[in-house]
């Protein structure tokens, strides 16, 4: 564990510079803990891949006190042996039509297209990080096989639902929004409802499996393929 | 009761102080650019700190009251007229059902906050009214104001007509220095590259918003392209490949991976958000043992200068 200082209020606490569950399931153990051992001093936490920042109120406490209270919180927290989580299933329609990449990927990766879909739906996933926009999840690994680079040119507009792929990574994207990730599907299942409690369907620990639906489906369960 | 938007401006927003400890669902910040004017605004008016106002970017809101109230404008100084009478800044003005406020274009600096008496009164969602357009959440509808809202406020018959003396009110200009507390990632720029960063002027560009100001100038260099994705504090300062920096502000993403040199200091970061695109910005490396002092002081001094009573 390393503690460093990022900004006036900010102290982070790396895990590691690795993408795996044990480290993710560490950096679980410990948001909870830092919650707990800061109090009122907290203002809010951002958990990630191997990471966790620590924003606190620099009116009443310091780096000093911080970083104490964080170094002894943590040597005492061991991650649990077996981490409790849920599994989440997503429904998925794979098709060019929902996933304008879905066609140039399995060509790049020399796969007929439903062995792409066999490799993304066969895999389970873990759910990394949430961030860059509401309700979006950081899933990971997808298989070496249908892994695929960013593009080079971001769109200025991914449809709302799109199952995308980014490096070994894949999400969903929660809404309309600018996006450079391979598109390979949708999921009519709304991943930030501001007015649903909870609001997202995932959180951060738990697994994750994609289940490939059809078109009919897809539409009955609400889906969009504007 | 409430006031209604004649004309809507080029981005007027309701904000409050911020929406805190919902990163991890993805949600930033929000709140007012400049902190100093939105306090300001809500202290004049005898408000508590956190009531919600408007944040008028450039300017040209109008707004028609259709109640009695106090309202308060402070922050860059864009002409405040009530039925087509001239009105200072910075001092709580009366206002009656029926009134015109009328709000120009800024002369200098680009954001101003126009309070009510009580705050308007919006309904928060996840702890706060401030808007972040990008993630339709917050104000009215997640939107800027539209000409046709109606801000609900409430009636006022009774408060302070306090105001901020002239000396004391912040002069906006071009330049600024900006105070950077450096951050362990320094490491991946060599010592050319930071003295390159800390000595040279940068200029704000065109692509400057509530997300984030990018600037334009002497391209720094970095060893490494980006790291393992993590979370952004308030004021990072990106260097996304193209080696020109990127100051993270109110509305960012919480989460990312471009190398970062250190972070702006709060105060500097909001100053920085008064200035327009072509206004000169320099570096100055401080350690977070005087960023620490420069926020107490600016707690004790900064925010608490007196304010004056009587009609301005």
């Amino acid at each position: 564990m390393k503690l460093r200082i990022v900004g006036e209020d900010a102290l982070m606490v790396y895990f590691g510079d690795v993408v795996d569950a044990q480290t993710s399931a560490r950096v679980q153990a410990a948001t909870s803990a830092i919650e707990y051992v800061m109090g009122e001093d907290l203002i809010d936490l951002v958990p990630s891949y191997a990471s966790v920042l620590i924003l606190y109120n620099p009116l009443r406490t310091n780096h000093a006190s911080v970083a104490r209270r964080v170094r002894d919180v943590l040597s005492n927290v061991s991650t649990p042996a077996t981490v409790e989580c849920r599994t989440v299933v997503l429904p998925v329609y794979y098709a060019p039509e929902a996933g304008i990449d879905l066609e140039s990927l399995a060509e790049r990766a020399g796969l007929p297209i439903s062995k792409v879909i066999d490799l993304h739906a066969g895999a389970e996933y873990r759910v990394y990080a949430i961030g860059f926009a509401p309700g979006f999840a950081y899933l990971g690994e997808v298989d070496e096989r249908i892994a695929a680079p960013r593009l080079a040119t971001p769109r200025a507009s991914v449809p709302r639902g799109s199952v995308a792929i980014a490096d070994r990574q894949t999400a969903v994207y929660p809404s309309v929004s600018p996006g450079g990730w391979n598109l390979i599907g949708r999921c009519p299942v709304p991943m930030f409802d501001p007015s649903a409690q909870p609001c997202m369907p995932v959180a951060v620990g738990d697994t994750v499996r994609f289940e490939p639906i059809s078109r009919e489906h897809f539409l009955t369960l609400g889906g969009d393929l504007a | 009761m409430s006031m209604r938007v004649v004309q809507s401006g080029v981005l007027s927003l309701l904000q409050d102080s911020g929406r805190y400890g919902q990163h991890r669902l993805g949600l930033s910040n929000g709140g007012p650019m400049d902190r100093e004017a939105f306090h300001y605004c809500n202290r004049l008016l005898q408000n508590s700190p956190a009531s919600t106002a408007i944040e008028i970017s450039v300017g040209g809101l109008q707004l028609e009251s259709l109640v009695d109230t106090y309202i308060c404008l402070t922050g860059a100084p864009m002409p405040l007229s009530i039925n087509g009478q001239e009105k200072s800044l910075w001092a709580v003005q009366r206002v009656y059902a029926g009134d015109i406020i009328q709000i120009g274009f800024a002369r200098s600096g680009c954001r101003s906050y126009f309070g009510v008496a009580d705050g308007f009164t919006i309904k928060a969602r996840f702890g706060s009214t401030a808007t972040v357009v990008r993630e339709n959440i917050g104000g009215l509808r997640g939107h800027s104001l539209q000409v046709g809202d109606q801000l609900p406020c409430t009636t006022t018959t009774a408060r302070k007509q306090y105001y901020l003396a002239d000396r004391d009110q912040p002069r906006y200009q071009n330049t600024l220095t900006v105070r950077v507390i450096p951050g362990y990632q320094q490491r991946h720029f060599n010592r050319v590259e930071q003295r390159r960063f800390f000595g040279s002027t940068y200029k704000i560009s065109g692509r400057c918003d509530r997300m984030g100001y990018r600037l334009e100038g002497p391209v720094i260099k970095c060893d490494i392209e980006g790291v393992l994705s993590e979370g952004i504090c308030f004021g990072a300062i990106q260097l996304p490949p193209d080696g020109q920096p990127i100051v993270l502000l109110n509305d960012r993403q919480t989460i990312g991976g471009y190398p970062k040199i250190g972070a702006a200091l709060s105060l500097d970061a909001a100053r920085m958000t008064q200035l327009v695109p072509g206004s000169s910005v320099h570096f100055a490396p401080i350690t977070h043992h005087t960023a620490h002092k420069a926020l107490q002081l600016a707690q004790r001094f900064i925010l608490r200068k007196p304010l004056q009573e009587g009609r301005q």
